[in-house]
């Protein structure tokens, strides 16, 4: 995509510098976290662009792109950047600022998926598979989705029916409310 | 040799075969495991797109209770290991965070506790020498790529434990078990993980790529040590042979299930009917009964 310098703004690329613990202006786009990125074949902008688009303060931009969702947090990125940006921490910045601004919808399944992942830990304090199929498929109006998958699953005692309570459940939900107590107060 | 042991949900899970073997091998090996009494989710994928205090609240209150028990903590997960490793990174560079995550915690961990890979713990700690001699059984002709993945290579500077772009410590331990591991490209290319629901197309491509290069290259079974790696390459395999009119049949094995193999141990102990891809006709190929 063409970047131009005109429409900018420091408020922007100073927060998400300031979530990510370093100063994202230091990156100079060299490329290299876009060509080593497995899925920037499927992204709209690729990650060194989003990287530009912070530093230009474009912030209703990039928070409303696919790429931010489409980060698998491989963290090759962060690996290589010449200039020790971490890139895949300014997506996780990102994504929490759509996430607090409600700005999931573009990429609903994916961002779907995340927030029942959640509730269901929240819920058992471990990850019930049986649980976050069910609710997925049943939110995605989708409810055979990987069936045949499910069934394989089951017959070789990979998949639950029902789990033993975690020891300390309340306790650790207690925990999770005081953290979304603090939500938006700032890391 | 003794270590906290946090297991993480896929290990309870979609992962039990894992579980099974590193019971059968570590019993062998006298490797002593204590579970973290009441460990929960470590947050996985979700919380640190989600928060920025929950990734670390999340793995810090199992941290805490291994601190306690002045062990150093073992993970056989990927995830698990990347996150706890990055949480205690965190913890200890920034007062601030600490502070924060305690007041919510209630607690005054200090971020200390060392947190390793099963793997590491297997070649780096126990060693190849040791192991060598506790082998019963030859792998020998058989011709696997190792993959590594993502999550306990990278950020190199704070979870790697070998070389964080073309690593070879399951390679050695092939070797060792007298298998053959094949040089190819991708040993740390990314999978897609935790999109195998939610954007299973770029799952299905990622692992089509992995799958396509190992075979070409000669590898008849990959082995792994991340369950998110071995749940897409085994159980999507299936579904990535229909859309891309390929044919692997590539087991994927659990770097402890081929140990065990080599160890002697059965089939049942190791959880091999659990694989999606069947392994006995290969194994019964290279004169593996089990």
């Amino acid at each position: 995509m063409k970047i131009t310098l005109g429409d900018h703004s420091r408020v922007f690329g100073k927060k998400i510098s300031d979530m990510i613990g370093q100063n994202i202006d230091g990156c100079y786009q060299c490329g290299k976290c876009t060509a080593g990125c497995p899925i920037a074949y499927a992204m709209e902008v690729p990650p060194h662009e989003v990287i530009r688009l912070v530093q230009l303060g474009r912030e209703e931009e990039a928070l409303a792109l696919h790429t931010i969702w489409l980060c698998a947090s491989c963290e090759t990125c962060t690996s290589r950047c010449p200039k020790n940006i971490d890139v895949a921490a300014a997506m996780d910045a990102l994504r929490v600022l759509a996430f607090r601004q409600g700005q999931t919808g573009v990429e609903k399944e994916i961002t779907l998926f995340h927030k029942l992942f959640l509730k269901v830990i929240e819920r058992f304090g471990r990850v019930n598979d049986l649980q976050l199929m069910g609710r997925y498929n049943l939110l995605t109006l989708n409810p055979l989705k990987d069936w045949r998958l499910g069934r394989k699953l089951l017959a070789k005692g990979k998949l639950k029916l029902t789990t033993p309570p975690v020891k300390g459940l309340q306790e650790f939900q207690e925990i999770i409310k005081r953290v979304l107590a603090k939500r938006g107060e700032g890391a | 040799m003794k270590y906290a042991y946090y297991p993480g949900c896929s290990l309870h899970s979609t992962a039990s075969d894992y579980q099974q073997s590193i019971d059968s091998v570590f019993k062998k090996l006298s490797i002593e495991l204590e579970e973290i009494e009441g460990w929960t989710c470590c947050g996985a994928s979700a919380a640190h797109v989600t928060d920025d205090l929950l990734p670390l609240v999340l793995p810090a209150k199992d941290l805490l209770q291994a601190e306690k028990m002045g062990l150093e903590v073992l993970a056989p997960c990927a995830a698990c290991y990347n996150r706890m490793r990055l949480t205690t990174h965190k913890l200890r560079e920034n007062a601030e965070l600490r502070r924060k995550v305690n007041q919510i915690l209630r607690s005054d961990y200090e971020g200390k506790v060392k947190v390793r890979h099963i793997s590491d713990v297997v070649v780096n700690e126990y060693g190849l020498e040791a192991i060598a001699k506790l082998l019963v059984k030859d792998l020998k002709g058989l011709k696997v790529a190792c993959y590594y993945g993502c999550l306990s290579a990278r950020p190199q500077k704070i979870v790697a434990f070998d070389d964080p772009v073309y690593p070879s410590y399951l390679d050695r331990l092939i070797q060792t078990l007298g298998g053959e591991a094949i040089e190819w490209p991708f040993k740390t290319e990314c999978c897609g993980g935790s999109f195998s629901v939610s954007k299973k197309d770029v799952v299905l491509k990622l692992t089509h790529d992995l799958l396509d290069m190992a075979q070409d290259l000669g590898a008849e079974a990959i082995v792994v040590d991340c369950p998110l790696c071995q749940f897409n390459l085994d159980f999507r395999q299936e579904e990535v042979e229909k859309k891309y009119g390929a044919h692997f049949a590539l087991p994927v094995f659990y770097f402890t299930q081929l140990l065990g193999v080599g160890l002697g141990l059965r089939g049942e102990e190791l959880g091999l009917k659990k694989l999606n891809v069947d392994p006995f006709a290969l194994l019964e190929k290279k004169n593996l009964r089990i």
